[in-house]
């Protein structure tokens, strides 16, 4: 991967660490304001890694996903006090009331989602493949193997469903069903893994020794990231204990926006911005 | 001691019905450098892959007799163990590359046989440095282009070192510097590093010079192993599907020996005195323009294609204007392209790896639009992808095109076969049929090809340049992208030259193709762009001519060439 940034010339230990501690407070917290800042700090990082294309894109894939759940869990939920709409008996859902305090929550399990899909998104767009393959055929080679034959998979099946997509495009007439061309999908990507594991076969990964450790020096990138890394989780496993940032959304929502959840929110979009001041030594 | 020595060995896939290698025996020495030859299907990349291990350790099947390769049984030891000793490059580029960058795919087999940090450096830089990538290392491996992917499969093939290099089609996806440049590399690890090379090819011409020994394969057996010459001789009688152009030439005008490249045919033709010498001398026929009135390419498309119908200037198939095509923060592919093509006028289009043709044809044909510039098309355009593969969505010959289109390309008889069950040569018949469509489709006012002939066998070539005559014929105008010069000298009446997305050459074919060097068909190069000559039997009937002492009144340009006389030099953007 090209060293375009201070985070793409970070170790790949740091670099899945600071996406890691990233997403930890959308796992740990309720707060729509923690959750908001997590979605603006992994957009903010991309944007400064020089990443905003590929984040944006993967914000616009998961949006419609984020309204689904923000629309599904009022129906499926019979939490909350406030009524804000009653539809009726309905099948196999029954008495259907739509409460105030199920919407809510739906909007923060939707944010939940759409912030752990950004934070992903970054992890994909600024951490080297390679460097996570290396860090991990040293702890479990097979699910190495596993996870590399997948990496591969990813840019090769796109090409091949660009090129299929185009190739049905030049036929007259009208378009084969969406069955035959998933079914071709499918017997091309199975042509293509059989391609992929051969070649990695032949490169002798089938036989492939346990790697010996690298002891790379630590670059200022690594111990600016590092540093920001660990501030990050120390703040957010504090602010959890403390319970900073509560949020309840049933019986009644209820949540604490004093000024100590607006500086954790501050932190996690600023902190994680300030090793990009330095840009020294970031090519190769 | 031999590298590859295999006894009476039988191989079969899976389900097959008749064994893919069938009682081979074969040595490889250590230091050889082995072309193996064959049609389509005779079993070379099979016997590759039992080289390398991957049959059958992941192809399955059974074997029969003895395969050891580098002192290890191929059946006991697998792909991964072997990769110590043999390194293995297949034809797609695509799938091979396994790493993300470049230096991390150089890196990758060291890492698995457990080198050093320091070794693994050490062995990243030198293999680098000797296949001229040293430029490439930072590089993602998703943003090079086929010629560069080659070259670092290559080089991850050689990184370790190993005693027998295993090439399967290198050059199909190259274009002719590119394969030049690499058989010149082959060449040069050979005589250097004492690595043995075992590379099937389909384009003999371009890598006998290298060779030592020439292995001929047919339904699996070995059928001829002989040197270079030997082989030539060889195929003149059994095999004509494997004969070079060169050889033929010589052949059909009764000189011999067989001549290996184009340095020995010159020289066998100057020693009868039928080449003009390096300082203009000898026979002016030679030196003159196109013979008897008719240049070769117009006696050459007599015997298999039907007249194209008379045209008027004024029946254009497809017009573009200064058509630009420039990627967001990328350079333009496509620099101001002005191209007329006239209804049943069959172009090739040539040009280096990356130079905008495969571009060009995806917006003639509609799949995307120029960033500037008119594209005017007079009808239908149809394009036929490289990979016909992508075409086949369907259980039945009969469900991917109408009856009347497998007609047209000789397919009736496969019409309850499954399309991935067809030969490769079959399945671009079938691509081309569902692109061409059937009766109640309106026809091609342009049929686009897009390298048409990866891969193929020179009998699959010539029986795709007849489908493309007889379509050109009806009126359908062709435009062909391809990289193989002897394919475009039997397809096409012009060639453009496409340079960094812009033609830099735009002529009759005989006037492009006999006039370069790299871009030349092997008939050319021997005898120096000499009467327009393309393919060996117009080169034939030149020399034969000279030889018989019938010099011939210079003529008047081709019918061909009529509306490009000579090459138009086009300037660059």
């Amino acid at each position: 991967m090209p060293r375009r940034s201070p985070l793409h010339a970070v170790r790949a230990l740091v670099g899945c660490l600071l996406c890691a501690v990233l997403a930890l407070p959308a796992l740990l917290f309720d707060s729509p304001l923690v959750l908001g800042a997590v979605c603006v700090s992994a957009l903010a990082v991309g944007a400064a890694a020089g990443a905003a294309r590929p984040l944006l894109r993967a914000a616009l894939l998961a949006l419609p996903f984020a309204l689904v759940i923000a629309l599904l869990n009022p129906l499926v939920t019979r939490n909350g006090l406030t009524v804000i709409a009653r539809l009726g008996e309905a099948p196999v859902l029954g008495q259907v009331d739509v409460t105030l305090e199920a919407l809510v929550y739906g909007c923060v399990l939707g944010l939940r989602a759409l912030a752990l899909i950004l934070c992903c998104a970054l992890y994909a767009a600024v951490v080297d493949p390679d460097e996570v393959l290396r860090l991990f055929r040293r702890v479990s080679f097979r699910s190495a193997l596993t996870a590399t034959l997948a990496t591969r998979m990813v840019p090769v099946l796109q090409r091949d469903g660009r090129r299929m997509a185009d190739a049905q495009r030049c036929r007259p007439g009208a378009p084969p069903s969406r069955v035959a061309l998933v079914r071709a999908v499918a017997a091309g990507a199975l042509d293509r893994a059989v391609d992929v594991s051969a070649a990695l076969e032949v490169r002798g990964y089938g036989t492939a020794r346990r790697p010996p450790r690298v002891r790379a020096p630590w670059s200022r990138h690594d111990v600016a990231f590092a540093a920001v890394t660990l501030a990050l989780a120390g703040c957010t496993l504090a602010a959890r204990f403390a319970g900073v940032a509560s949020f309840d959304a049933y019986p009644l929502v209820r949540g604490d926006w004093g000024a100590a959840p607006w500086a954790l929110a501050g932190a996690l979009v600023l902190a994680p911005l300030l090793p990009f001041l330095d840009r020294r030594g970031i090519g190769r | 001691m031999s590298v590859v020595a295999l006894e009476r060995l039988t191989y079969s896939y899976p389900g097959a019905p008749a064994p893919a290698l069938d009682d081979v025996t074969l040595r490889v020495e250590e230091g050889e450098l082995v072309v193996l030859a064959g049609r389509s299907g005779s079993g070379k990349s099979t016997l590759l892959r039992l080289a390398g291990g991957l049959v059958p350790h992941v192809h399955g099947g059974t074997v029969r007799g003895s395969a050891v390769v580098a002192g290890m049984d191929v059946r006991s030891h697998g792909p991964g163990e072997l990769a110590a000793v043999a390194g293995s490059l297949f034809q797609d580029p695509e799938t091979q590359v396994v790493m993300g960058t470049v230096r991390n795919e150089l890196a990758f087999p060291l890492e698995n046989r457990g080198e050093s940090p320091a070794a693994i450096a050490r062995g990243v830089e030198e293999a680098a440095l000797a296949l001229g990538i040293a430029h490439l290392l930072e590089r993602p491996t998703h943003a090079l282009s086929g010629g560069e992917l080659q070259r670092v499969a290559l080089a991850a093939a050689l990184v370790g070192r190993p005693r027998i290099v295993l090439l399967d089609e290198p050059t199909s996806q190259l274009d002719p510097v590119a394969g030049d440049e690499l058989i010149g590399l082959l060449r040069r690890l050979n005589e250097e590093w004492g690595t043995t090379i075992l590379l099937a090819e389909h384009r003999l011409e371009r890598c006998l010079t290298a060779a030592d020994r020439v292995v001929a394969m047919a339904d699996g057996r070995v059928v001829c192993d002989a040197d270079p010459s030997s082989f030539l001789a060889w195929a003149h009688d059994a095999a004509p599907a494997l004969e070079t152009p060169g050889a033929r030439l010589l052949a059909s005008v009764g000189l011999g020996p067989a001549p290996v490249g184009v340095k020995q045919a010159r020289a066998v033709l100057r020693s009868h005195g039928a080449l003009p010498e390096a300082d203009g001398s000898g026979p002016a026929l030679l030196r003159a323009g196109p013979v008897a009135g008719k240049s070769s390419r117009e006696r050459g498309r007599e015997k298999s294609f039907p007249a194209p119908p008379a045209r008027s200037a004024s029946q254009v198939a497809l017009r573009l204007r200064g058509v630009w095509v420039e990627p967001r923060g990328a350079p333009a592919i496509l620099r101001g392209v002005d191209l007329s093509i006239a209804a049943g006028e069959r172009v090739a289009l040539m040009g280096r790896n990356g130079a905008g043709k495969s571009t060009l044809l995806r917006h003639v044909a509609g799949l995307a639009s120029p960033s500037r510039g008119r594209i005017e098309r007079s009808g239908r355009v149809a394009l036929l992808l490289q990979n016909p593969n992508d075409y086949l969505v369907h259980e039945r010959v009969s469900d991917e095109a109408p009856a009347d289109a497998l007609a047209a390309v000789g397919l009736t008889g496969f019409a309850d076969r499954h399309p991935r069950d067809l030969s490769g040569g079959e399945r671009q018949r079938l691509a081309l049929a569902i692109v061409l469509g059937g009766e109640d489709v309106e026809p091609p006012a342009l049929l686009c090809l897009d390298e048409p002939t990866r891969g193929m066998d020179r009998a699959h070539k010539a029986d795709l340049a007849v489908l493309l005559g007889r379509l050109a014929a009806t009126g359908t105008a062709l435009l062909v992208a391809t990289h193989d010069p002897e394919f475009a000298a039997l397809v096409a009446d012009r060639v453009v030259l496409l340079a960094d997305g812009a033609p830099i050459a735009d002529g009759a074919a005989a006037d492009v193709l006999a006039g370069g060097w790299y871009f030349a068909t092997e008939t050319a190069r021997i005898l120096r762009g000499a009467g327009g000559a393309l393919d060996p039997d117009a080169g034939a009937a030149l020399v034969r001519a000279q030889l018989a002492g019938a010099a011939a009144p210079a003529a008047p340009p081709a019918a061909a060439s009529a509306s490009h006389p000579h090459p138009t030099e086009v300037p660059r953007r």
